[in-house]
């Protein structure tokens, strides 16, 4: 019975497989016949060698170009605790040696600085990517306030003396609270501390009428407190500090000065060193850079582009060589084992 | 074991024995369930999938949303049970259908209809002609006044000669109303008991993933355990200093456990649980190809192939041994009649026709005593039946085609087999008709090789015995008087063509011999214990003195294009055995003409013979050693054994056949029974080869099922083979059927590759794992499953999740290391170099395949800018950001020049100066150039347009290609909206481990 009824399935099947192709039908039928058109590349010496001399020839000029954008950018870093750091340099300076809460510091600057210059923190061995710290917040709280109430993923700050805590969670209880002040000469520079996180968080991620409620009340203070008052869309630093990063050395926007620095001025920063570093051997500095079209400095693209691009124009030169000196016909039957003696 | 039967009596037999339903059924909807499901988690990827689920409930340690993991989980289970279901309730139908099939039963005297399941043990069941037994059936009476009934049983062994039953003389007496009565039923039949239990067959692909799966598994569990110490480590000295991260003090005793676990849920990504889906969608794919296939249809009947068992088709790539039938098979098994030798003459020598030879044709005109007897037992010995069609034309009913070739060449030279009315036989010769009574028959048996009749002349009332067979059936047992060496040297001469011989004889009988011999025939027919053996030694009795007439031969032309395409899967390393019950000579010669051992001096061919088990065991000793001292030279070794000596081999030199068997690679096996074919499958089968069985006929049902994987070809020979099989192909279809073989050989593993991993890889979000996939299809080619491929794939990947990982952590270092971005960063980075990496694998670009590449690139950007316009996702704006920034692009840029720059400039090199057989065989193909030039092949005298069909091996394989993507344009989309939310968690959280890994180094330098 049932090889009946497959044999007839069997025939329809055939009927309906072989009807006139047209259009969409010829598509279909190449298709199932596997006969649709098809280009078949050969990985032929030509192709090869130029695929490689051509991706030679378009990265070291894309990567000087880069190095270039990124050198230009003359950053301005230093180190909390000591002295200048050249653009290319950075000396790091171990903190706890000479640890007050409030330094001064007298920078030269080497090149002239076009303004915005931007003026990050910069955290080494400080991990805002470990998983109890990631997932110690709340968004729907930073958001509604304390109407969304469901807080347990703060652990283990989500509450105090009973009530619960606004901003709730890790990343929030251990804000950064370092301040710094500038000045060039006796000059005060201006800096502004506005916009400098982004325009999403602040409209969409963090409440426009969410304040501080209960926040850092606790017998354990973790960093910064926040002015009540504010709401938290306004909070740029908290909203900076929540966007955490996924490396264990970051650099985080503090603040942009709005004057152009010219070579040789001497910037002086008066600074609040609060933030707790030591336990954990942690480094502060504080970078002062202009932006380039590529963001900051950071020569690893230039380089790698530039060290790519010559291993490619080496490689194909190597593989014309060989070319040259060993061709091989392609396709050449007599090469396969079967020819050259019976497969056992 | 004894047993009672109450014949009519349902109550009595209600209680002892069960009723006739059959139940084929593996599950019922109370245990589908647990039965499914157990079904399922014995397979160990399955278990692992469980095992990762549960762990992810407990939110301490999941690093991703448990969703991601439950469901898929619970659709590819409910797909796979769907799958089930849905077979169980076909098989459910079908059985019903032969449950509820009516069945006449007699009760009180009286017929009644009733359905197949109602039958009881102990009923009398009435069957008509061409009925199907509904149970196992003891014969108590039929309408033959002779009391018998013949049986076939195609559907128990696949043998499809009718068999003799006979009423036991105790039974004789019996009113000829009740007919038949039943003893045993339901499950406990025959058929019922040899069926065994369905179990799902498992593919060479599913036990290698099962195993890699197993191997990955213990890697994963090497990196956890690695990883998960260090992390142990790292939190007591390190993170326990960090007041930012809050650690308690003192943590619950499991606190060892978490980490490790944690690490054994990131990197359980490494075994993608999609790969289940996408197999089954690939393989129920690769079927649904074999079935479109235009060119395995046949032309003649428009029969197209069918697959049956969807799952094993990959399997076809990994052949390693076909055995093949000779019969409808390679040939078409539409025989001829050629030539032939009567009494020491031969006819059809000169044009090859012995139907048109002068010779002939003057000798039955003045009716020359031989020839006609010659003529005779060619148009009656046989058990054909001829039907008269209303146009007056005699149609012919043969169970064998040889039979079929006689009769009608027996007419064409004026001996008409015109009717058969009962036991009378009417024969039309030159206008007159003779009649004849036929006594007795002595039926063929794959055992005696030949047939005989006993016939009564009607006219005469002379007694003749009409005997045809296999020359060594027949020729031993002519007269004494007789010379027989004449027909030796036909039989020869004719086997050396390839034909297909069959000696003829006769001997008149005394009447009081037949009387005599006729009795103990009748008694050895209705023994109940050795009857075939008793019948075959009763015949032994009879046929003997024969005076033996001359030989016919019988051409059995070869399928078109056989030869070419035997070529070609030669050359792909692929194993030939032919396993055929022909002579030797004939098999040899066949063998030649279809390329299948190469002749002298190329090719050298060793016979192993012998009756008696020593003989054959120093044969089959100088045979292996031959074998061993020639498989490093380049010559062609075949060996040729025979039906006897491979009994004995198998029976007394298993080891040594089994040596031998690995050594050759061609072997032709003549003169062999049903079972020993399967026989010969089990053996290649016990040495962990693929085999690949094809073959027509029913007597290759048990090879066919025993093979790995079966080819019945739905052809003359009637369709037992093709139920038997797990493929069916149109009738003499063999070229393009082997053209599919071979293409899947070389494909198989090229065309999943682009289609799994563009599927496979896009839920995952680091650069290891995402090459994890194509390890594992990489496999799929069994014979490129080594050591070094998996290592290679593993460095490759391995190296590419080094280059996502270092250029974006470099290239987004410092104010830009923000978790959303970076992790953004990277996964492009994996989604950009997957697609090169795809499509470097890919050797033929089609429409779909531009489509599936590309178009995967194109979807993970459209669906990630969707996810960016979310507000209240976790990526809000973060795409857009990142395709505003120039730096993003050129990041992107590098990734993918250093990732596949050296992954080219390795495979071009390999390529070019290290090429594998593939390799080449794709050069040559695009370049144009001739690729079946190589080596010798005949020139066939066949039409030009099977000339190229051998070519298509080659040319069709690349276009296999665009089989799979139009899974890979759907299935990104689906999978990763599935994943959508659960990507950026999963993606930061392995980040976070990733970072953490990488800054533990840092530390430690």
């Amino acid at each position: 019975m049932d090889i009946d009824r497959g044999s007839t399935s069997i025939n329809e099947e055939v009927a309906r497989s072989i009807p006139i192709h047209s259009g969409r039908t010829k598509v279909f039928y190449q298709f199932t016949q596997q006969n649709l058109p098809a280009c078949k590349p050969v990985l032929t010496p030509a192709w090869v060698i130029t695929t490689f001399l051509l991706m030679g020839v378009i990265f070291i000029p894309v990567g000087l170009v880069t190095l270039r954008a990124s050198r230009s950018v003359n950053p301005f870093s230093f180190c909390f605790c000591l002295i200048i750091q050249l653009f290319v340099v950075e000396i790091v300076e171990r903190y706890d040696i000479e640890c007050v809460p409030e330094v001064l510091r007298g920078n030269k600057v080497d090149k002239y600085m076009k303004a915005p210059i931007h003026i990050y923190y910069q955290l080494d061995n400080y991990y805002q990517n470990h998983r109890r710290y990631v997932k110690s917040r709340n968004d729907k709280q930073l958001l509604h306030g304390l109407k969304y109430n469901d807080t347990s993923s703060c652990q283990p700050e989500e509450s105090n003396n009973g009530l619960p805590i606004v901003p709730c969670g890790l990343i929030a209880w251990s804000l950064f609270n370092d301040t710094y002040t500038f000045s060039r000469g006796t000059t005060e520079l201006m800096v502004s501390r506005k916009n400098i996180a982004w325009k999403s968080d602040r409209d969409h991620k963090f409440g426009k009428r969410v304040h501080p409620f209960n926040f850092q009340n606790g017998t354990l203070t973790g960093g910064g407190k926040l002015n009540p008052h504010i709401p938290l869309s306004d909070q740029e630093d908290l909203i900076v500090w929540m966007r955490t990063a996924a490396l264990p050395s970051f650099r985080k926007l503090y603040g942009r000065i709005e004057e152009d620095l010219d070579a040789g001025d001497v910037v002086v920063v008066r600074l609040m060193n609060n933030y707790n570093t030591y336990s954990f051997g942690g480094k502060k500095k504080l970078v002062l850079s202009t932006s380039g079209w590529l963001g900051g400095k950071n020569d690893f693209l230039g380089a790698a582009y530039v060290f790519v691009g010559s291993s490619s124009v080496i490689i194909s030169i190597v593989f014309l060589l060989l070319h040259v000196k060993n061709p091989r016909p392609y396709g050449e039957t007599a090469y396969l084992s079967w020819n050259l003696k019976s497969i056992s | 074991m004894k047993r009672y039967v109450y014949i009519n009596d349902d109550e009595a037999s209600q209680d002892l024995y069960c009723d006739n339903r059959l139940s084929n059924r593996k599950y019922t909807l109370l245990n589908f369930l647990p039965k499914n499901l157990w079904e399922q988690f014995s397979r160990f990827m399955n278990q692992y999938f469980l095992l990762i689920a549960c762990l992810q409930l407990w939110s301490l340690i999941t690093p991703v949303n448990p969703a991601s993991t439950w469901g898929p989980l619970i659709f590819i289970f409910a797909v796979s049970a769907s799958k089930e279901a849905w077979d169980d309730y076909n098989r459910y139908l079908s059985d019903k259908k032969a449950n509820e099939k009516e069945v006449w039963v007699v009760k009180k005297g009286v017929k009644k209809h009733i359905q197949a399941q109602d039958i009881q043990v102990g009923n009398i069941v009435w069957l008509r002609e061409n009925d199907e037994a509904p149970c196992d059936l003891v014969l108590i009476g039929t309408s033959d006044p002779q009391g018998v009934c013949y049986v076939e049983t195609a559907a128990l062994d696949g043998e499809i000669d009718l068999k003799t039953r006979v009423i036991p003389a105790t039974c004789m007496g019996i009113d000829l109303e009740l007919l038949h009565k039943i003893k045993a039923i339901c499950n406990e039949t025959k058929l019922g008991m040899s069926r065994g239990i369905p179990e799902p067959k498992l593919t060479a692909m599913d036990a290698m993933i099962d195993k890699l799966t197993g191997a990955i598994f213990v890697f994963q569990i090497v990196v956890v355990m690695v990883l998960g110490i260090a992390g142990n480590v790292w939190k007591d000295t390190e993170a326990r200093k960090q007041w930012y991260v809050m650690y308690p003090k003192e943590g619950p005793w499991y606190e060892l456990l978490v980490i490790p676990l944690r690490f054994e849920l990131l990197c359980s990504i490494m075994i993608p649980i999609s790969i289940k889906v996408s197999l089954d969608l690939v393989k129920s794919l690769y079927a649904k190809f074999i079935d479109w296939d235009n060119e395995m249809i046949d032309n003649a009947t428009g029969t197209p192939s069918h697959a049956t068992n969807t799952a094993i088709s990959e399997d076809l790539g990994q052949v390693e041994y076909i055995l093949t039938d000779k019969t409808g098979t390679l040939t078409e098994n539409r025989m001829i009649f050629r030539r032939c030798c009567i009494s020491g003459v031969f006819y059809g020598n000169e044009n090859g026709d012995a139907l048109k030879d002068g010779q002939l044709l003057n000798a039955i005109a003045s009716g020359s005593t031989d020839v006609i007897r010659f003529l005779t037992v060619m148009a009656v010995c046989n058990t054909v039946i001829p039907v008269q069609s209303k146009t007056g034309s005699i149609l012919y009913k043969a169970q064998s085609q040889d039979e079929d070739a006689l009769v009608h060449a027996a007419a064409k030279l004026h001996m008409v087999f015109v009717k058969k009315n009962a036991n009378i036989l009417e024969i039309r010769f030159n206008g007159s008709i003779i009649q004849y009574e036929v006594l007795e028959t002595l039926e063929f048996t794959s055992d005696r090789k030949r047939m005989s009749v006993v016939l009564k002349d009607c006219q005469s009332g002379k007694i003749i015995l009409l005997s045809k067979g296999a020359d060594e059936a027949i020729l031993p047992y002519a007269s004494a008087a007789q010379q027989t060496r004449i027909f030796v040297e036909a039989v020869e001469q004719y086997s050396q063509l390839g034909l297909r011989t069959l000696c003829l004889a006769w001997r008149e009988l005394e009447e009081d011999e037949y009387q005599e011999w006729s009795l103990t025939f009748k008694e050895a027919s209705s023994t109940l214990v050795d009857r075939e053996w008793r019948i075959a030694e009763t015949c032994q009795r009879l046929e003997r003195d024969l005076e033996v007439l001359g030989v016919t031969a019988i051409e059995d032309r070869l399928q078109d294009g056989v030869p070419e395409t035997i070529e070609t899967l030669r050359k792909a390393g692929i194993n030939f055995w032919m396993l055929t019950g022909d002579k030797q000579n004939t098999a040899i010669q066949i063998a030649l003409s279809c390329n299948f051992i190469s002749p002298e001096p190329k090719g050298q061919l060793l016979l192993i013979d012998g009756k008696t088990e020593d003989e054959v065991c120093t044969s089959l000793e100088r045979v292996l050693l031959t074998m061993r001292i020639t498989t490093s030279e380049p010559k062609d070794v075949a060996f040729v054994v025979d039906g006897w000596a491979l009994e004995i081999a198998l029976k007394h030199y298993r080891k040594a056949f089994t040596e031998l068997a690995i050594l050759s690679r061609t072997a032709i096996c003549c003169r062999v029974t049903p079972s020993q074919k399967a026989q010969l499958v089990e053996l290649l089968k016990s040495c962990d080869y693929r085999t690949l069985a094809i073959g027509d006929g029913g007597n290759d049902v048990r090879m066919i099922q025993q093979a790995d994987i079966g080819v019945g070809i739905s052809g003359r020979e009637g369709l037992q083979a093709a139920r038997a099989a797990d493929y069916s192909i149109g009738s003499v279809s063999g070229t393009s059927l082997f053209n599919s073989v071979s293409l899947m050989a070389y494909n198989v593993f090229y065309t999943s590759i682009p289609a799994l991993v563009s599927v496979l890889d896009k839920d995952l979000s680091e650069g290891t794992v995402i090459q994890h996939p194509q390890i594992l299809f990489y496999c799929q080619a069994g014979r490129l499953l080594n050591p070094s491929t998996f290592a290679g794939w593993f460095g490759r990947s391995l190296f590419h999740a080094i280059v996502v990982f270092v250029i974006s952590i470099h290239s987004y270092a410092y104010e830009k290391s923000e978790m959303e971005e970076l992790s953004m960063v990277a996964l492009s980075g994996c989604i950009w170099l997957q697609a090169f990496v795809v499509a470097m694998e890919t050797n033929s670009f089609t429409v779909f395949q531009h489509l599936a590449i590309w178009g995967n690139l194109f979807v993970f950007y459209i669906i990630n800018w969707i996810l960016s316009a979310i507000p209240s996702s976790g990526m809000y704006t973060i795409m857009f950001r990142l395709c505003a920034q120039p730096s993003y692009w050129i990041t992107m840029f590098l990734i993918v020049a250093a990732g596949m720059g050296p992954v080219l400039a390795l495979k071009y090199f390999r390529y070019t100066y290290r090429p594998s057989k593939i390799n080449i065989l794709q050069q040559a193909e695009r370049l144009g150039g001739p690729i079946l030039s190589l080596g010798t092949i005949e020139p066939q005298p066949r039409s030009i347009e099977k000339e190229v069909s051998p070519l298509s091996i080659i040319t069709q394989p690349k276009n296999r290609n665009p089989v799979y993507e139009p899974l890979l344009s759907d299935s990104p989309n689906s999978t990763r909206r599935s994943f959508g939310p659960g990507t950026p968690f999963d993606f930061f959280q392995s980040q976070s481990r990733l970072s953490s890994v990488y800054s533990r180094n840092c530390k430690d330098n």
